[in-house]
């Protein structure tokens, strides 16, 4: 006898047993509730709590009068407002820009620059703040530099520590992301759509403003939005070019909060929870507008051969525009980074300095323990979290979508809390929960995984979730009558089916585990210190040409871990 | 009216190479006709029907529609989509999600070249959608309407600019069975009452034989033969025609020959039958012969006097309401007929098949360019499950 899944023996035992059938759920739905609820529950409570862990509760709201009726209110407000807008609307534009040259438009090398286009996310937010720092500083950057001398200017014309200098340091970084948004746009549009307006008389840029346009809206919407809200949690940026330069957004707050002497974590938690409310709302939007997007797509079955638009000798234009992205957003901060490394200290590039280059910076690193703890705890905590957060998600997934026990759209509900909040706000929790906790972690790595693993558990759905959606469950049924047990069912039917999605899950959260930021500024100390959070106090303390030799080593290991590890699942048979 | 002359459209293929979709086609549709592009997947028709509209350029040839050049490859002549004078449906219908029904009718009198007032605008949509009988609709979004009423909608729209010529692409394929059969009538109907030249691309048989006053068959990029619905049918020219359209059995033999005009013997599997022929085929060659099921009489007992009787055993007969579908072996082949219900017949009985000479058809065999979807109508019949007794 081979029962199809478990959970049809499962339910059989219900009658015998009483309710032990529920008890799958709920122990996700516990596990859930302590990673993503319970911090959340605490920042609440901290925020209108007199003092950390206090012996007995003082209800307050002095902790909000701090926070939001400071002569600072207007400014933060003001400044992040405009900081994630105006990034919002830069990535968007580039990455909209991009996606339709290579897409609709018969521009030359399109086809080369898909890949060429995604290169950025490799590059770790700090890294790319500091990378257009070497390049942008009104001090040394090598733009500045190279335009005062060859226009003979008296002054820098870029200033990186400005509002537009963070606005840009951070959308280049973002414009894959909107990139890759746009383009399945583009590519789910019904061809035909713009045929018929074709066939109805109307010429190309009329096609193009009263259709094409028209059409991407709800999408070009929902970008956009999600855009404001992953600016509007970033902490990269607003750290390593907002702070020196003196302008604060709600981010930098929460962490100065924390930083000054003596911190004040009430006020941090007060600004945590705003935060968390405008980037709940900004979610719930999104969600709602891709909705709203769904039923406004057509409904047609077919593979579409998406219209190209011939560009005519204007094509041109749009290879040189695919080109100067390439080369100054893609390329030029990984030149800079690499040359920077070699450096004794930061100097402009000359006769001089190309004699002065030298592998001394990785030299001392070899020898410098900070660095090898940093790496070591980058990488275990990358490791255990992609494969903790996959291994929980999955387990969740299957009992969401193939289960249908009772209460799995609970799950499902706590699976997606912690999309809504923002790395800093998380850390801010999980610091006010452990410290009124008896359980000491805080201060280890422990914290930083239970930390990334509630980060990056939304993302590990999404991917789990996706691969099992598409296994059908008649073909697990079917090897159930071929008289496969529910294990060999699940061994040789469900798990390599499942297993190219759940790989590529995996080196997702690698990926942003390994670089993550806005999380560990708060929660990695001392000996849980990790890469990321290195390179900001070097870089603090103006060992700039190490931090580039850092960031070099980082995206190096980075991508042999990920090329190996793709390598290991390809072996097994996978394709992603 | 649309002329195309020695269109030729080809594409690359995944190994560079060139693959000809349209290879020098021609034909001509006379004003006011409904002409019909019929053939598998992959023939080509669509791709012909995107050249004329000029959603595709072709490789060389010459368009005509409405007495416009609008396409010649000799001197270059290209005139782009939005200025022919063309409606076309689509399959998917391309109905625009972000606007109502009215919006969409009024697309293409607001985007033209000539630009028409606001009440002229509300005139002409309200015309259009009365015809099609959507006139109480104009404020609802499009995407809130039903697959039937979506199909009208994008005639409507397809219409409103008074268009010289009329394109569609299959329709009717996206609707169930019940009101393609009713859009098959009105479609037609409305093409009469506006005496609109229509083009129809379509892979249904049955749409091609009752709605066209001319159809083209195209297989692998060439049209194999053009004729009225009747012609086609009666008169195949070839054995793909043959078996695209309608049910045909077919048994293959050698031309023994002649019996006088258009009439010829054939040495089959099941003896030496008489023939029609269409044209001349020699002697000693390898020939089939196509006999629609209607044409096939069956006889209880052994009838005396008529030519063409084999001897045969019932091998499934199937009640499907209007008539009996029966398959009878003949040793090795099997022919496939028509009966009457009031036919008593069971399984293993023998009869007497009369293949009548005027319903026999020999044709030259050839090699099929596509092997499967050609007789989807004959394949179940062959399966013994489906057998009912």
């Amino acid at each position: 006898m081979s029962t199809i899944a478990l959970p049809r023996s499962v339910k059989n035992s219900v009658a015998l047993l009483g309710d032990p059938a529920l008890l799958i759920p709920l122990v996700g739905v516990g596990v859930l509730i302590y990673l993503a609820v319970l911090p959340l529950f605490m920042l609440l409570l901290g925020s209108f709590q007199m003092e950390v862990a206090p012996r007995e509760f003082v209800a307050t709201f002095k902790n909000y009068q701090n926070a939001y009726a400071s002569q600072y209110t207007y400014s933060t407000f003001r400044n992040s407002v405009i900081f994630a807008s105006g990034s919002a609307v830069l990535a968007f534009a580039l990455g909209t820009a991009l996606a339709w040259l290579v897409e609709r438009t018969n521009t030359p090398l399109r086809l080369v620059f898909i890949p060429l286009a995604v290169v950025p996310l490799i590059l770790p937010g700090v890294l790319e703040s500091i990378a257009w720092i070497f390049l942008l500083s009104p001090k040394f950057g090598y733009i500045n530099v190279a335009l005062m001398s060859l226009f003979g200017l008296e002054s820098p014309p870029f200033n990186i520590f400005s509002l537009p200098g963070m606005i840009w340091a951070h959308s280049v970084g973002q414009v894959p992301l909107a990139f890759l948004m746009m383009v399945a746009a583009f590519k789910s549009m019904d061809p035909s759509l713009e045929e018929s307006a074709m066939m109805s008389g109307a010429n190309t840029p009329q096609t193009l403003r009263r259709i094409t346009l028209r059409l991407l809206m709800p999408t070009s919407a929902s970008v956009l939005l999600i855009l404001f809200v992953r600016t509007l949690e970033s902490f990269e940026t607003p750290a390593l070019i907002g702070i020196p330069a003196r302008i604060y957004v709600y981010t930098s707050e929460i962490y100065l909060a924390f930083n000054e002497y003596p911190p004040d974590y009430g006020r941090g938690a007060a600004l945590a929870v705003g935060l968390l409310i405008l980037s709940a709302a900004g979610v719930w939007l999104y969600t709602r507008s891709t909705r709203e997007g769904k039923r406004f797509q057509t409904v047609t079955g077919k593979a579409f051969r998406p219209r190209q638009f011939d560009l005519g000798p204007w094509r041109w234009v749009g290879f040189g525009f695919l080109m100067v992205y390439f080369l100054v957003v893609v390329l030029l901060p990984f030149l800079v980074m690499l040359w920077a490394s070699f450096l004794p200290f930061f100097a402009t590039p000359n006769l001089d300095a190309l004699q002065k280059l030298s592998f001394e910076n990785y030299q001392y690193l070899f020898g410098f323990r900070p660095f090898w703890d940093a790496m070591k705890n980058s990488i275990i905590l990358a490791f255990m979290s992609a494969s903790a957060a996959m291994v929980l998600t999955s387990l969740i997934a299957w009992i969401v979508y193939k289960s249908r026990l009772p209460g799995s759209w609970m799950l499902d509900f706590l699976a997606f809390v912690p999309i809504t909040v923002p790395g800093i706000v998380l850390g801010m929790a999980l610091i006010l929960l452990y410290v009124a906790f008896p359980i000491p972690i805080y201060g280890t790595i422990w914290v930083l995984l239970i930390a990334y693993v509630t980060r990056y558990i939304p993302y590990g759905m999404r991917t789990a979730s996706g691969a099992i959606l598409q296994i059908h469950s008649e073909l697990e049924e079917a090897a159930a009558a071929s008289g496969a047990s529910w294990w060999e069912t699940f061994k040789r039917v469900t798990l390599p089916l499942l297993r190219p999605g759940i790989v590529a899950g995996w080196i997702y959260i690698f990926i942003v585990s390994f670089r993550e930021f806005s999380t560990s500024v708060l929660l990695a100390t001392g000996e849980s210190r990790v890469l990321s959070i290195l390179l900001f106090t070097m870089f603090e303390q103006g060992q700039v040409t190490v931090v580039a030799a850092i960031g070099i080593l980082m995206i190096l290991t980075l991508l042999t871990i990920v090329a190996v590890f793709y390598k290991l699942s390809g072996r097994v048979g996978i394709q992603t | 009216m649309i002329e195309v002359k020695a269109l030729v459209k080809t594409f690359a293929d995944r190994s560079s190479d060139r693959v000809r979709a349209v290879d020098h086609v021609s034909f001509k549709a006379e004003d006011g006709r409904f002409y019909t592009l019929l053939g598998p997947s992959g023939c080509g028709k669509t791709t012909t029907l995107r050249c004329i509209a000029g959603l595709e350029k072709p490789d060389s040839g010459e368009i005509e529609v409405a007495g416009i050049k609008v396409y010649s490859s000799s001197n270059g002549a290209f005139v782009p989509a939005y200025r022919r004078p063309i409606g076309m449906v689509f399959q998917s219908y391309a109905i625009w999600p972000h606007m109502t029904v009215f919006e969409n009718v009024a697309f293409p009198l607001r985007v033209g070249k000539q630009r028409l007032s606001g009440v002229e605008v509300r005139k002409k949509v309200g015309n259009a959608l009365e015809q099609v009988e959507l006139g109480q609709l104009e404020e609802r979004m499009a995407t809130q309407l039903s697959g039937g009423q979506q199909q009208r909608l994008a005639l409507a729209r397809a219409l409103v600019r008074e268009p010289q010529v009329l394109l569609l692409d299959e329709p009717l394929s996206n609707l169930d069975a019940k009101l393609r059969e009713r859009m098959r009538v009105e479609l037609r109907e409305l093409q009469r009452r506006l005496r609109i030249t229509t083009l129809y691309v379509t892979h249904d048989q049955i749409e091609a034989l009752s709605m066209s006053n001319v159809i083209a068959v195209m297989s692998a990029g060439v049209i194999v033969q053009e004729g009225s619905p009747r012609e086609i049918y009666m008169h195949p020219k070839t054995q793909f025609v043959a078996q695209f359209i309608g049910s045909t059995n077919q048994l293959t033999g050698r031309m023994r020959g002649l019996l006088g005009e258009g009439a010829c013997q054939v040495e089959t599997d099941v003896g030496k039958l008489s023939c029609g022929m269409a044209k001349d085929i020699p002697v000693g060659s390898e020939v089939v012969v196509v006999v629609r099921p209607e044409n096939v009489i069956l006889h209880t007992g052994k009838p005396s006097g008529v030519e063409n009787v084999v001897e045969g055993k019932v091998a499934t007969v199937m009640f499907l309401g209007e008539y009996l579908d029966c398959t009878i072996e003949l040793g090795r082949n099997v022919v496939r007929t028509h009966q009457p219900h009031s036919l008593q017949l069971r399984r293993g009985d023998a009869v007497w098949v009369e293949l009548p000479s005027s319903g026999c058809l020999a044709l030259s065999a050839e090699e099929l360019p596509i092997a499967g979807g050609i007789q989807p109508d004959t394949s179940d019949t062959k399966n013994p499950r489906l057998q009912p007794d």
